[in-house]
């Protein structure tokens, strides 16, 4: 493996440096057909589930043909969806914003033959390379987190715990029955790198046991004052602590009682780990959504409190959302978002619908917003 | 092919019908043993074998492998690369070090093959070959390299791809949009175009970070909103329209009659019966701002709130208005610290014109404020909380308008300023005790 230099000078960082040049402008790939009509698009039509016709006010029509895939990608499969997109699309290709590949073509024969071609391509175990869908009222694609693979916070795994949904839920991304779409997003600790609170239904990872500490390096490897400052609830105060050889080091000592188990202060400070076998696993929650049809935008509520890791595939969990999934389908009118569904019947009635069991780790007790998450009213229903 | 570690774990995920990251991987790795183009890799040629091992070893665990990040990146740049280092090396020595940069997406997610090509090229022979399609905050994610080839790929990156990382840390997280009017007939603005103007007026921001925390701007055309821009971005750029909805009667009839299918298709999968404009469309609009009479169909423009449902289920009938801009909201981030929050409404519209001076006026008010007043990893929605709504109309010069709130306050705790109360707040007590005996 003899080291290949780019041309950049270890000695001379700054020679024939470029900087500051931001990303490729997206418009210099757009397909022609975009090129001409941008901004003069006249409509769109869902022909089957993934496959979407945009005609223009020039008369132009746009086929896009979406597959589903995993957002950590090879680049040898990279390399596959060029070669596709080279055969099928004059060399353009383009991702949506919940990680599903999308191949356009101009005809409705060309995206015909590109459909049959893409659901013949299978992996070695059967799984599908890419499968065709997401569109309409079904689900799509589970936005997520890096998860174990490479992430230094999870409270559980972000690529398995999609799959192993994804596996289960197959039929509603392939198909178009539900009474509205259906967005489901993993994020495998709160810091929430994908930002999953305003999902139809949320994965989130979460831990469960307050940080240890590692009196003997905190000092050493963290800036004490920043990992007291990072809690939310001041839950940590310094301390004197004698090591087993009878030195005293400078630490810090954690309030177990008024611990969230954020992980804020591991963000700050390596040696406050939190991850635990028994203490981590999944929370789900549901009902929120981020578009302004009909009802306003609304944050998911935690429906399940705590469901244990249990790889590979995490049954309970994906049971648990299936439940959920297919009790909102059956009960919601259309148009009905799961959580404008959920408001509509009432959340006493969700809980008698879909079977999950209320505990009371589902009242608020978090601060000011928690008082307005309690009943103030007569008007509710007997379950 | 047998690999390094056994993984029967991981294996059990190579079944189902979805996409299998794990047989991904594996092909990867496969793909790096038997290294059929004779490439010369610049990093550990096994690691993807042993990112299986060590992922393997979290699913027996289930706890992860992984520490907490280091400072490494490129010079200049205080962002776009996340160090990330294996708690046990000596067991997976190919993925010890395991850094991730995160490469400033084309706006839209449009890509030529021959572009990717490139991208592939380099990440195969100076990476692991792994990436994301893409990070959550947009950017194309390369997944795993070593210390020492970090320089090289920026520096291949910039001369042969004329590209540039993004952001990470404490600046300005890397832009993102919808696909707007690239393909979209609800576009209210070029969400493209602007994304890419403010990306580059603020490589400095983006590059260099001098946050309190993370600042993210996303562009969405129209409420719709497909990029969670009110959930996800510091600043929320939603496209709206302030005139009249368009209407081609027309069409609403070919709906009504059942000659052109509803909801653009979207609910075709189930018998939901015949389409009932009365019950789907007009009862459902959210401030009954419609009716139709069975001949025509009429909106109260005035009462209308812009919600698109009328829209996404008429979409050859209705469109959006031609008096379009857009509308701002700031403050959005998920629950660490104190709770989620969603954006709140600042600016109910504005004209989205090149050079977009008014919008970045109103930016970097509101980056004055925070970089001044906000404290260490506090993003500006929190800063909106502790300081207030009259703070930021303070720093800002908006002018408090009705649009802004959902309702009025319940309680009469209003913080009076001097100035605002005649007389001032200085008083004489002996004038006062003149006619109030003690």
């Amino acid at each position: 493996m003899a080291f290949i230099s780019s041309g950049y000078d270890p000695e001379n960082p700054l020679k024939d440096r470029i900087t500051d040049i931001g990303p490729r402008k997206g418009s210099e790939f757009y397909p022609p057909i975009i090129k001409k009509n941008k901004g003069k698009w006249l409509y769109h039509e869902i022909l089957e589930p993934g496959i979407i016709k945009r005609v223009a006010e020039s008369g132009d029509e746009l086929y896009t043909i979406r597959a589903g895939g995993c957002r950590l990608m090879s680049v040898s499969l990279i390399r596959e969806i060029i070669s596709i997109a080279d055969k099928y699309c004059d060399g353009y290709v383009r991702w949506t914003t919940r990680n599903n590949v999308e191949f356009m073509v101009d005809s409705k024969e060309k995206a015909m033959s590109l459909k049959e071609d893409l659901l013949s391509r299978k992996q070695p175990g059967g799984c599908y390379k890419f499968p065709i869908g997401g569109t309409g009222a079904g689900i799509t694609n589970i936005v997520h987190t890096q998860g174990w693979i490479h992430c230094h916070t999870p409270a559980t795994d972000a690529s398995g715990t999609v799959k192993a949904t994804l596996d289960v839920l197959f039929d509603d991304f392939t198909n178009m029955k539900l009474p509205a779409k259906l967005r489901i997003s993993m994020a495998c600790c709160l810091n929430m790198c994908g930002a999953v609170h305003c999902s139809d239904i949320a994965i989130l990872g979460y831990h469960r046991k307050p940080p240890m500490i590692d009196h003997e390096y905190i000092d050493k490897l963290c800036e004490i004052p920043l990992a007291i400052a990072a809690c939310p609830t001041g839950a940590i105060k310094p301390a004197k602590v004698e090591l087993e050889d009878g030195t005293t080091v400078k630490s810090v000592a954690v309030n177990e009682e008024r611990c969230m188990f954020c992980g804020n202060c591991y963000t700050m400070c390596p040696s406050m780990p939190l991850a635990d076998t028994e203490g981590d696993g999944i929370v789900l929650l549901a009902g929120g959504k981020i578009s302004n049809r009909i009802t306003a935008p609304k944050f998911s509520k935690v429906v399940v409190a705590f469901i244990p890791n249990e790889t590979p595939r995490w049954p309970t969990m994906t049971e648990t959302i299936k439940k959920m999934v297919d009790t909102y389908a059956a009960d919601a009118r259309k148009y009905e978002r799961f959580g404008d569904w959920a408001e509509r019947i009432g959340w006493e009635k969700f809980f008698e619908k879909t079977g999950l069991e209320f505990t009371h780790h589902l009242i608020d007790d978090f601060r000011d917003p928690a008082y307005y998450t309690w009943r103030q009213t007569t008007q509710f229903k007997f379950t | 092919m047998e690999f390094k570690h056994k993984t029967p774990l991981l294996d059990q995920l190579e079944t189902g019908p979805w996409p299998s990251f794990v047989t991904d991987i594996k092909q990867e790795a496969e793909s790096r043993k038997k290294n059929e183009k004779n490439i010369e890799y610049q990093i550990p040629v096994d690691c993807c074998e042993d990112l299986l091992g060590v992922l393997e070893l979290s699913y027996v665990h289930k706890r992860t492998h992984w520490k907490h990040g280091g400072i490494v990146g490129v010079f200049g740049y205080g962002g776009g690369v996340i160090g990330r280092y294996c708690d046990q090396p000596e067991m997976f020595p190919g993925v010890a070090h395991f850094h991730t940069l995160r490469v400033n997406q084309p706006a839209g997610h449009f890509y030529t093959t021959e572009y990717l090509e490139k991208l592939c090229d380099l990440w195969e022979r100076r990476g692991s070959g792994l990436t994301n399609m893409h990070g959550s905050t947009g950017d194309i994610i390369f997944l795993g390299t070593t210390t020492e080839q970090l320089e090289e790929i920026f520096y291949e990156m910039t001369h042969n791809l004329d590209q540039d990382l993004g952001g990470s840390g404490s600046n300005l997280r890397t832009p993102s949009d919808c696909m707007g009017e690239s393909m979209c007939e609800f576009a209210c603005y070029d969400t493209q175009a602007l994304c890419y103007d403010l990306t580059m007026e603020y490589q400095d921001e983006l590059h260099r970070p001098a946050f309190p925390y993370k600042f993210k701007f996303k562009f969405d055309g129209c409420p719709n909103c497909c990029v969670a821009s009110i959930a996800r971005a510091d600043l929320s750029f939603i496209g709206i329209w302030r005139d009249d909805i368009r209407i081609d009667q027309e069409a609403v009839k070919a709906y009504v009659g059942g000659e052109l299918v509803p909801n653009a298709g979207a609910h075709a999968g189930r018998d939901w019966g015949k389409f009932d404009i009365q019950k789907e469309v007009i009862d459902l609009c959210p401030t009954k701002c419609m009716r139709w009479d069975g001949e025509k169909l009429e909106i109260n423009n005035p009462e209308c709130t812009r919600c698109m449902h009328c829209i996404n289920v008429m979409p050859r009938a209705l469109r959006i208005g031609n008096d379009r801009g857009v509308c701002l909201l700031a403050g959005a981030k998920a629950p660490i610290l104190h709770g989620a929050q969603m954006s709140t409404l600042i600016v109910p519209f504005m004209k989205v014109e090149e050079p977009y001076d008014e919008i970045k006026e109103l930016i970097e008010k509101l980056w004055d404020w925070w970089m001044e007043e906000g404290l260490n990893r506090e993003r500006l929605g929190e800063l909106m909380k502790r300081q207030g709504f009259q703070k930021l109309l303070e720093v800002t010069g908006l002018k408090p308008i009705p649009q802004m709130i959902q309702e009025p306050r319940s309680n009469p705790y209003i913080f009076w300023k001097e100035e605002e109360v005649p007389g001032g707040f200085k008083r004489d007590i002996k004038e006062f005790r003149k006619y109030h005996q003690r």
